[in-house]
């Protein structure tokens, strides 16, 4: 059974129909990126496997895992092991990252019928992932996100996976905004977090991640569809040709 | 968009469960207010001439206040005519009229302190906690007091306080909030039936919280407590307030008193979690709640501190203030106010600084959801004698869903140019995307509410006692359930 089958997704916002068909198979332990052109709907394709309200899935089917990802809420989404580190996370002033972090683990513990870690279980681990991406202790105590740099925000959502140790990751646009170091640290933390049973979908603008991260597939996201699906040289192609190259050889007209 | 303000809203709709009645018998005046209720009043609580006296001049104030001008007009809550005629002004559980031990207080009463979460009996108190247990218009229970007298603390209901230490009593009573203050200010004084009185002698550190749980449960009663606390030289007490109702769907007025004094070196710290039954989802019933509270910092390097969580109430009308009268002294106040449904609050604070190096600093913040109005009232007096007077004033607003209001009133009035003045004010929606953030991390709906408000309320909530703490963290947790589906 494949971790991820999407078939035929047809998803808009506010009326406007964004993701038109889409259909994607992943097996757990495959990492497949998704690239495409500002717009495509490369964050609403995430947004939507996340479950997120304001999108509207008027066609298509969606199996995670076996189960129908598409009759979930957020939280279950999240429960039952859907990550998205997003492309632009979200300040929550007062609460610790700490603290967030650990309500985060437990919530999906409780969900799992597991009991509750407490401060002296969770500091071990919360530290060793803090060092694997070479984050500062001192964030821990900071409010979510708040005063945090880019770098340090995306780091943060890698910080997350890391804890949350989800079945699907879906990483949007994690790279963008990062210097070649915060890069690095990124792609250390994610290439740890590879695992057979944990499958990746790294959303991307730039091929340049896919130098630190090894991907198995790759899918050309135009305006809202697959236009072209390959091995990592597809990336390659991309970098050289430009996203038009990938359309008018799909055959769709921008 | 739309799904998850529902769910806010839904959250906000959450029921009061403090809403019990307990059958007990009453022993009550008539309804109405003139010189014979005060009189009557007066008598029932065996008190000495001078405070008749001074309950009758409040009452004639007090009429001619009303015939005049009536309520404040000015703050920004509306309801209907109040009929002071219809009101009981006096109303006690029958027993004995003393009571030595908590054997004395009738079983029904002790097992609706019980309900609550605050058992009276000593043993089950939390250590650290005395409790004056106020029921409808008198004080049932003040536990602790043995060992708080040791130390020469007195803690004790506000009657006992007029037998026992009259010259306190007659020293302090009116000395910051005068039955001039205003409409409700008057009222009190004319017909206050207990309250709490506090005095820690000189040096004293109080070794305990010092806590006053009230509880309005007789049907178309007043409640008119007044409390009184004074910290002698170099002493320290922290003081702590609760409050519930039975659900009734008619308005019940509470118009409260409390005067606050610390002298030299002295450090008051007052806390209030207030949740009086706040009406139904409609509007219907619910405390109007009417309250002076203020403080007087009157010797040199002295201290008081408010601290308030505002979720009960239809309406809330409520200034904490402190009089920086000694050098160097401090005035601090942080607020929490939630309304939901349709609550209204206009509530703030008054800082008065007259002496030199007087400082205050001012954390409110407001939560509105439902229809709830919320408004922040703020008055920053610089006097011309309070030269290197500083004040920092911090006003945050939080709206969840959009039927709901946030309005500030910051008053500045700077009559000395050293004064430093900070403002910082803000306005915030809970955001789809912050709801989101935190489902997707696997947070319920309403565990995510939760956290985004206590977040926007932490550095109000880290003024709290530990327990309070807690304690008010769950409170704006239910007092929101429903804001959101
Ligand atoms: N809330 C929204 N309302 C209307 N249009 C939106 C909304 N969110 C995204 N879109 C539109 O959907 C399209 C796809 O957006 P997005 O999925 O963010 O693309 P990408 O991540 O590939 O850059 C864009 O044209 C964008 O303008
Ligand atoms: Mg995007």
């Amino acid at each position: 059974m494949a971790l991820l089958e999407i078939e035929d997704l047809h998803a808009s916002v506010d009326g406007h129909e964004i993701l038109k068909g889409v259909n994607l198979t992943m097996n757990a332990g495959e990492v497949h990126s998704i690239m495409g052109p500002n717009g495509s709907g490369k964050s609403t394709l995430a947004q939507v496997l996340a479950r997120r309200e304001t999108y509207e899935v008027t066609r298509g089917k969606v199996l995670f895992d076996g189960k129908d990802l598409l009759e979930m809420k957020p939280e279950d989404a999240a429960c039952q092991g859907v990550f998205m580190a997003f492309q632009y996370p979200v300040e929550i002033p007062g609460i610790g990252n700490a603290y967030f972090l650990r309500s985060a683990m437990n919530a999906v513990r409780k969900y799992h019928g597991q009991d509750e870690l407490d401060a002296m279980d969770f500091l071990p681990l919360y530290k060793e992932r803090l060092k694997l991406l070479e984050m500062d202790e001192k964030l821990m105590n900071r409010s979510v996100n708040e005063g945090f740099s880019g770098g340090e925000k995306k780091r943060n959502e890698i910080l997350q996976l890391a804890m949350l140790e989800p079945k699907l990751a879906i990483l949007d646009e994690t790279d963008s905004g990062l210097d070649i170091d915060a890069l690095r640290i990124v792609a250390q933390g994610v290439n740890a977090m590879r695992s057979p049973e944990r499958g990746f979908l790294v959303i991307t603008h730039y091929q340049r991640l896919l130098d630190y991260i090894t991907t198995d597939f790759v899918h050309v996201l135009v305006d809202g569809k697959i236009a072209r699906s390959g091995g990592p040289e597809l990336a390659l192609e991309l970098e050289e040709k430009g996203y038009g190259w990938a359309e008018t050889e799909a055959g769709i007209s921008a | 968009m739309s799904s998850s303000v529902d769910t806010i809203r839904d959250l906000a709709l959450q029921d009061y469960k403090w809403g019990f009645v307990t059958d007990v018998e009453e022993d009550r005046v008539p309804k109405g207010l003139n010189e014979d209720i005060v009189r009557l009043i007066s008598a029932r609580k065996g008190e000495p001439e001078f405070m008749l006296e001074w309950r009758l001049n409040a009452l004639r104030h007090w009429f001619k206040m009303e015939r005049e001008k009536g309520e404040p007009k000015w703050a920004n809550i509306t309801f209907g005519p109040i009929d002071y005629q219809d009101i009981v002004y006096y109303s006690a559980p029958k027993q004995k009229p003393r009571l030595e031990n908590l054997e004395a207080v009738d079983p029904e009463i002790l097992r609706t302190y019980e309900k609550l979460g605050i058992p009276l009996e000593e043993q089950k108190l939390l250590a650290g906690v005395a409790v004056d247990a106020v029921f409808d218009s008198v004080s049932v229970a003040t536990t602790f007091k043995g060992k708080l007298a040791e130390m020469g603390v007195i803690f004790c209901s506000f009657s006992e306080a007029v037998k026992n230490h009259p010259d306190l009593v007659k020293k302090y009573l009116g000395s910051v909030v005068p039955h001039t203050d205003n409409f409700f200010a008057a009222l009190n004084a004319a017909v206050f039936t207990d309250g709490s009185f506090v005095y820690v002698p000189k040096g004293v550190r109080c070794p305990m919280e010092l806590s006053t749980y009230f509880r309005i449960n007789a049907a178309e009663t007043g409640q008119f407590e007044r409390t009184l606390i004074i910290a002698d030289e170099g002493s320290y007490v922290s003081y702590l307030e609760g409050c519930t109702a039975p659900i009734r769907d008619t308005n019940q007025l509470h118009a409260a008193v409390v005067e606050l004094i610390a002298l030299d070196n002295a450090t008051i710290k007052y806390s209030t979690v207030q949740n009086w039954y706040p009406g139904d989802k409609e509007g219907r019933g619910g405390i109007y709640n009417f309250v002076t509270k203020r403080g007087k910092c009157l010797g040199k390097n002295s201290k008081i501190s408010w601290t308030q969580v505002e979720t009960g109430s239809a309406i809330t009308w409520k200034y904490p203030g402190c009089i920086l009268q000694g050098d160097n002294s401090v005035g601090e106040f942080y607020s929490v106010a939630l309304t939901n449904n349709r609550q209204q609050a206009d509530t703030g604070t008054k800082m008065i600084h007259i002496g030199k190096n007087t400082r205050s600093t001012i954390v409110s913040k407001g939560i509105s959801a439902g229809r709830g109005q919320n408004t922040y009232r703020g008055l920053v007096k610089i006097l011309k004698g309070a030269t290197g007077a500083r004040n920092y004033t911090q006003c945050d607003s939080l709206l969840i869903g959009d039927r709901c209001g946030a309005h500030t009133f910051p008053y500045i009035d700077v009559r000395n140019s050293t004064a430093k003045m900070e403002h910082e004010a803000s306005t915030s929606k809970i955001g789809e995307n912050q709801l989101f953030y935190l489902r997707q991390r696997g947070l319920k709906t309403e565990d995510a509410v939760s956290m985004i408000v206590n977040g926007f309320c932490k550095t109000v909530f880290k003024e709290l006692p530990m327990e309070f703490a807690v304690e008010a963290q769950k409170l704006l947790g239910v007092s929101l359930e429903g804001s959101v589906g």
